[in-house]
């Protein structure tokens, strides 16, 4: 831990964080840059550089900058998005399992996209915009059904799981009541996918996430404070309940900007976490490697969904369920046997 | 074993009196069965008067009402009775099992893994017939079944660590589906109007051809009563009063297998039936599993139907399928449980 002073500013920065983020940023702008080169046409590296330095031509840039780049910038910016959101719900729940997926937000944004796409027959901006409220108000109404004096981290958990199921019933007959391309569709949104995503998804989730990541970043030095418990951070001096209200609503933002541009992504903000807090050999991961975590591992996921299973564009969200799933178990097992 | 403990600690006559008691209530339970039954007949798109469907059930004509009785309603409402009583008695062996008041196959993933199975056959093996698929149902169950009871731990295990190893199974099991219909569109449309559970629209056979599992699946958790009532001492007490813990849990893992896949396979996943039915029915009965058992076999069906019945008068004329209707009956009930007991006691 190394503490930097600048007037009456000080940070303190934990040296490994930084450098797991660092390296981890580096991996997911690596993979970001094979994903540009591959494709039903291959382009070298070299061209793909170029063009992004304003120097390609004309058949490069379009693919580049019409088909492959918004696609991987908005993988990019919902993974981070995810992991940061997931990383601030767990300090707050005190919990590996308080992620958005688990706290039901992701599916209360799916039905608000569901409604508008199947029932109000919106599409593009509108679509997003249901998403954005669903994931509020189901969050608005998993804390009021939480809340009994004072949130109990688990019971929160369990209000989303119950809250989660009530929704997939209603997703669920939501499809069962439309017509087969509209459900295909929606069946497709609701997995999780960035295939054939625009310039306007990567300005939802850059707009969320260059206005609510520096907050995350700012208050996000409280986590460890509050995850002690508010006796002790108020002794600290911490603004418990401002820290928590600001951290909870800016990770709710965040979760529904990379929902309302990608769909209900499972996991990604469950597992980053974790993975980058034992990465940098913290108890807690920092916001920004569990944001760089996020990007790295929704940006491989999708070259797994793009190349390594046999049925073509598989939707991302399948690939990172697969695996999610297979690490929760694995917890759950590894936890039991620890006690 | 368990007769004498019951003997020793309660007074006759208090013995008696609740014995009265449920025999009461159980018979209570059973006139909301009928009642449901009829109600499940005569009300729909059409309503019939109970004159009429008494008298077209036993001289079935031309009519259009006895078509309707004998070729819509009937099926429906008999496959309603049968799907019912095994989701009930699924959730009420769960419960038992993992002495957890809140494992529930839907929750649980159980439903999930039958699901599964089916959309495997349905997809790569073009199975399309119940008898076919069901098989496929009961491997998917199974393997789910097992799976829940090892990640969360067949000794002390929290009930909520094991929802979430069903979560963490149904995401992964939801992954492999949706891999599979994807890129499918003819299985994706038959599975969206099976999975959201319906009684509506089933083949006409489909209760016949699963009916020797789900009587199969009846019997041998009914016949656990007693061996469940000692596991709910726990493995150690239930092992010092002769049982087979081992044995009770492998039997216990069928009789779920069996009742749930081919519920399942029949209607598609229906979620929080297991949930409600054991809730209500050890509100009713008390702590003798023999006795929940035989309440969940009864409140099971009657749970069902009326919200069957529910799901066709609320926004008559279309119909919500029943997985709609328990969900949203059920998941309320989840919550409330989980809001009002402390979490170690639940």
């Amino acid at each position: 831990m190394i503490t930097l002073r600048a007037g009456g500013l000080s940070i303190r920065v934990h040296p490994r964080s930084l450098a797991v983020g660092a390296v981890l940023l580096l991996i997911a702008l690596a993979v970001a840059l094979v994903n540009l080169t591959t494709g039903d046409f291959p382009v070298p590296v070299a061209d793909v550089l170029r063009s992004l330095g304003g120097r390609g031509d004309a058949g490069t840039d379009f693919i580049v900058y019409q088909l492959r780049l918004p696609r991987v910038l908005t993988t990019l910016l919902v993974g981070a998005a995810l992991g940061a959101s997931g990383t601030v719900f767990q300090g707050l729940t005190r919990n590996p399992l308080g992620s958005p997926d688990f706290v039901g937000l992701t599916v209360g944004a799916a039905s608000g996209a569901l409604i508008v796409m199947l029932v109000l027959g919106g599409g593009g901006v509108q679509v997003a915009a249901g998403a954005i409220i669903g994931c509020v108000v189901t969050s608005v109404v998993i804390y009021l059904l939480a809340f009994r004096r004072g949130t109990q981290p688990f019971r929160l958990v369990l209000m989303g799981i119950g809250v989660s199921a009530l929704l997939d019933a209603a997703n669920s007959y939501l499809i069962y009541r439309s017509h087969l391309d509209e459900a295909i569709a929606a069946q497709v949104w609701l997995i999780g996918s960035v295939n054939g995503r625009t310039w306007t998804e990567v300005t939802i989730v850059a707009v969320t996430v260059v206005v609510l990541l520096p907050l995350v970043l700012y208050y996000g030095r409280h986590l460890t404070m509050l995850t002690l418990g508010d006796e002790i951070a108020v002794l600290h001096g911490v603004p418990v309940q401002r820290s928590r209200a600001v951290l909870a609503l800016a990770a709710v933002g965040l979760a529904a900007g990379a929902t309302a541009a990608a769909g209900p992504i499972a996991f990604v903000a469950l597992a980053a976490p974790p993975i980058a807090a034992r990465l940098s050999r913290s108890p807690r991961a920092g916001v920004l490697p569990a944001a760089a975590m996020g990007a790295a591992l929704l940006t491989a996921g999708d070259w797994v969904a793009q190349h390594a299973l046999p049925a073509n564009d598989v939707p991302v969200g399948i690939v990172t369920a697969a695996l999610g799933g297979v690490y929760l178990s694995w917890l759950l097992f590894f936890q039991r046997r620890n006690r | 074993m368990e007769s004498t403990l019951t003997q020793v600690t309660d007074v006759p006559s208090v013995a008696s009196t609740r014995a009265a008691r449920r025999w009461i209530s159980l018979g209570i339970g059973a006139a909301v069965l009928a009642t449901a039954i009829v109600l499940s007949v005569a009300v729909g798109s059409r309503t019939l008067g109970p004159g009429i469907v008494w008298q077209v059930l036993w001289h079935p004509d031309d009519s259009a009402a006895s078509d309707i009785v004998h070729q819509l309603r009937l099926p429906r409402t008999l496959l309603g009775i049968g799907v019912g009583a095994a989701l009930g008695l699924a959730g009420t062996v769960m419960q038992a099992l993992t002495r957890n008041p809140l494992a529930e196959p839907g929750l649980l993933g159980v439903s999930l893994g039958a699901s599964t199975g089916v959309v495997v056959a349905v997809a790569f093996l073009g199975i399309g017939s119940a008898t076919g698929y069901v098989w496929f149902a009961f491997i998917g169950a199974a393997l789910v079944s097992a799976a829940v009871f090892g990640l969360g731990g067949s000794g002390r295990v929290t009930p909520e660590r094991l929802v979430l190893a069903g979560v963490s199974l149904t995401s992964v099991l939801g992954a492999i589906i949706w891999a599979v219909l994807v890129t499918n569109r003819a299985a994706f449309d038959r599975y969206r109007h099976w999975d959201v559970g319906s009684l509506a629209d089933r083949e006409r056979d489909t209760l016949v051809q699963l009916a020797p599992f789900l009587i199969l699946g009846v019997l041998v958790a009914l016949a656990l009563g007693r061996q469940l009532n000692a596991l709910s001492l726990g493995d150690e007490s239930a092992a010092a009063l002769g049982a087979h813990p081992g044995r009770i849990r492998a039997l216990g893992i069928l009789a779920v297998t069996l009742l749930c896949g081919a519920a399942t396979a029949a209607c598609g996943p229906i979620w929080f039936l297991g949930l409600a039915v054991p809730y209500a029915a050890r509100l009713l009965a008390g702590a003798d599993l023999r006795w929940i058992l035989a309440y969940s076999l009864i409140l099971g069906p009657a749970l069902l139907l009326a919200s069957d019945v529910l799901g066709r008068v609320l926004v008559a004329p279309a119909e919500l399928p029943v997985g709609v209707v328990t969900a949203f009956l059920g998941a309320p009930l989840f919550i409330a449980l989980c809001r009002r007991r402390k979490l170690s006691e639940l």
